[in-house]
This record gives structure tokens, sequence and C-alpha cells, in this order.
């Protein structure tokens, strides 16, 4: 089964991100922080990661540059979701090596869309 | 339609959908229900608020589906645009190797979507169209999308909407919460006002028609005679691409499936059976060439 690397501080948006993700077929895992996302990932490599930005301890930014160069850290399609929504931090995400970027707010659609663009949902 | 039932189907449409019509879209409520009143063996959008007056929850769900499938966004159904770039373009720069020019018709361009997915698609294939001329024309029913598609802005939630982050930091310049699309490509789309049962040979031959989701909403003689016409508005080694849900079988045998890839198709060479929109005479589509 695929895995997807929920990183958010937030209960709410993860709790969302989950159900819209389960109902796709991903198992979860949940991370409140980069830190705690970077420990995940070296315990096991998720398919996908949906990343917040801002978060305390470890942002969503450093995380992303830990974790490829992780070993096997550039196998996870990495997918922003954050408020953080100008061209500049879009930008500096897709040069981190982000795959995709989703600006909050967010839906099931757009979530969908997204993962199909980089090739982890098959098209409907 | 009377200005009750016309506000009656914006406020359950709004209720189900959150599909949002301002105040002049009748004509949109009409292109979308009349036909779907035809379906349902109603004499017409009245007689269709009365059914759903009367609680009937199929046809609220028949309503809000035909008031909204035809929602448009960036690159829509993948699969068209990969013929696009693998089969058509590829097949369309041996063939015009001499002329070096090539002109799409998007017969439904609505907001822009289309077009300008189209517009990106050209512009991604770099040095292999250098030196090419290349023209867009978009064309819809209504004034007021063709205006938007002109702008060339979207809302946040339309850019995320099939739009490949990288197309969208690459074309896309931000203005706070909106995004608009460079003067460069809106410079490759030209717009028209255009009803699909008019006639349309005033805008010339096509060596590609996109007419997607729009003929869904036109009764079988219509369709009939639109894809007679648009045999006779293409070169006879064009293509043509339908929606999803759309087929020519059975209906004409002016266009043929093109093997193997769902949508497309390209001029039979038959004779299109009389179609008099256009009022010239009919011609062989083979033969359209200029």
């Amino acid at each position: 089964m695929k895995t997807c690397l929920v990183v958010d501080d937030s209960s709410v948006v993860r709790k969302i991100a989950r159900r819209i993700l389960e109902e796709m077929d991903f198992h979860i895992v949940e991370a409140e922080d980069g830190e705690q996302a970077l420990e995940a990932c070296k315990g096991a490599m998720p398919t996908a990661v949906l990343l917040d930005w801002n978060m305390p301890v470890m942002d969503g930014y450093e995380f992303l540059g830990h974790l490829r160069r992780l070993p096997g850290g550039d196998v996870p399609k990495v997918v922003f979701c954050t408020t953080e929504n100008g061209m500049d931090h879009i930008s500096r995400a897709l040069h981190a090596g982000a795959n995709e970027y989703i600006m909050k707010p967010f839906d099931k659609d757009i979530v969908a869309a997204k993962f199909q663009e980089v090739g982890l949902v098959e098209l409907t | 339609m009377t200005p009750p039932d016309y506000e009656y189907l914006r406020k359950i449409l709004k209720d189900h959908s959150g599909l949002d019509l301002s105040a002049d879209k009748q004509y949109l409520i009409e292109s979308r229900l009349l036909p779907l009143s035809r379906k349902c063996g109603v004499a017409g959008i009245g007689e269709l608020v009365l059914k759903m007056k009367g609680g009937s929850s199929t046809i609220i769900a028949q309503v809000v589906e035909a008031m909204t499938t035809n929602e448009t966004f960036f690159f829509r159904d993948k699969v068209p645009f990969e013929h696009f770039r693998d089969t058509i373009m590829p097949e369309m720069l041996k063939a015009r190797a001499n002329r070096k020019s090539i002109r799409i018709w998007c017969a439904a361009g609505s907001t822009g979507q289309e077009p300008y997915s189209l517009a990106m698609s050209l512009k991604e294939m770099g040095p292999a169209l250098a030196g090419w001329r290349t023209e867009i024309i978009a064309t819809d029913l209504s004034q007021e999308v063709l205006e938007k598609s002109k702008s060339g802005i979207y809302s946040q939630f339309e850019v995320q909407r099939g739009l490949p982050i990288q197309l969208l930091v690459k074309y896309f310049k931000q203005n706070g919460e909106l995004w608009q699309i460079s003067p460069e490509l809106r410079g490759m789309v030209q717009h028209r006002q255009l009803n699909l049962l008019h006639d349309f040979s005033l805008l010339g031959n096509f060596d590609i028609i996109f007419c997607r989701n729009v003929l869904i909403y036109f009764d079988q003689d219509t369709k009939i005679n639109i894809f007679g016409r648009l045999a006779k508005a293409m070169e006879g080694d064009g293509f043509l691409v339908l929606g999803a849900a759309e087929t020519v079988v059975g209906l004409t045998d002016v266009f043929k499936p093109f093997p193997d890839k769902r949508g497309l198709y390209r001029p039979s060479g038959a004779r299109a059976a009389s179609p008099q929109a256009g009022g010239s005479m009919p011609k062989i589509a083979a033969m359209a060439g200029r």
C-alpha cells in the first residue's frame, strides 16, 4: 500500500488531509513538524509527503532539504500544502526538490489533481 | 423561462453545487436544461422546475449535473493534450513542413483554459516550432466568457485544477490572489464570438479542431449538421478532438476514429449529408485543402 506522510502542525488540517488521502487509498502517517517528519522518513520512506511550510521546531522547507539528502530521500513525491502562496515561495520549493505545490485553502479535487499530476494516483 | 423559475433554479444550484449564477445567466440555463427537459420528456424548463418542486431528487440531481459538468480547467482530461503532443503535432510537423503554419480552433473555448493549455503545449515544444506560424482561434457563444478568456486572469482555485505547478511558475504572473497568463501566451490566442448553429465558414480552414463537451448539448440532427460543417472547415489530413463522452460513431461518416486514441478523429473523405447552415454547396472534406 502507498504511504503518505502528512506533515502539518494543525491537527485539523492533518485530519482533513487524512480523510481525503485515505479515500485515495493511501496509508497515512502523521507528523507535527519537520523534525518528526524526518524521523519518520528515516524509519520508512513514504511514497508521498504532503508538507506544510510554516511549523515550529523545523519548517517544511528545511525538512525538504534534509529529506533530499537522505539515502533514498529522492524517491518520495513531495507536495507542499501551505498558505505561503507567493511566487517566490513556490519557486524556492521547486528548486529545493518539491514535486508539486498546493496553495491553501485546498479541497479534495485539488489534492486529487495535484497527486495525479505527479503520478501518485491514476487518472479517473 | 419566467423570472421566478430562474430564481428557483439559481437557488437550487447554489444549494446543491455551489454554482453561483449571476442574474444574467438565462442563456446558460437554457442551453443546458433544454436538452435535459427533452430527455426527461417534458415540454420545457417550466415543467422541469415543476418536477423539481414536486420533490423529484433524480431530476434535481440531473439538473445540477447538466449545469456543472461543463466546468473547464487547464489540461482537462489530460488525454487529449497527450494526443496533441504525442500524435497530432508530430504528424503536423511532418505534413506542414513546407507551409510551416498550423491553424487550431477551440470551438468551445469558454473561459480560456483549453486554448491556453494548447498555447502552453506549443511553447513547451520549444525549438521544434521555431520559424512556424501557429494560430489558435477560441470561439464561444458567450461574450462574457470570452472576455474572461481574453483577460487571462484566473483565481487561485482555477490555477490549481489541472495546471502543473511548473507551468504556473513559467507562464503566469501573480497579482494578489489572482494569476494572469503571460502577454506572450495571450497573444497566441484570438477570440471570436460564435454560435456553432450558425455558419462558421468565414473562420477559414483548420488543421486541428478541439470541439469538446459542447455537442452533447445538441440534438442528433444538429450534431450531424455540425459534424458536416466541421469537416468542411478542416484540412483533409486534419484532426478533430471530441470530449470523452462524445463520438461521431453512429452519427456521421465524415469523420473516422483515429485508431487507439480515444476522442481523436480524422476526416474520412466521405461526402457530408447536405450540411445546410453554411448555405454553401457540400464538398468533399478531403478536397477542402487550401
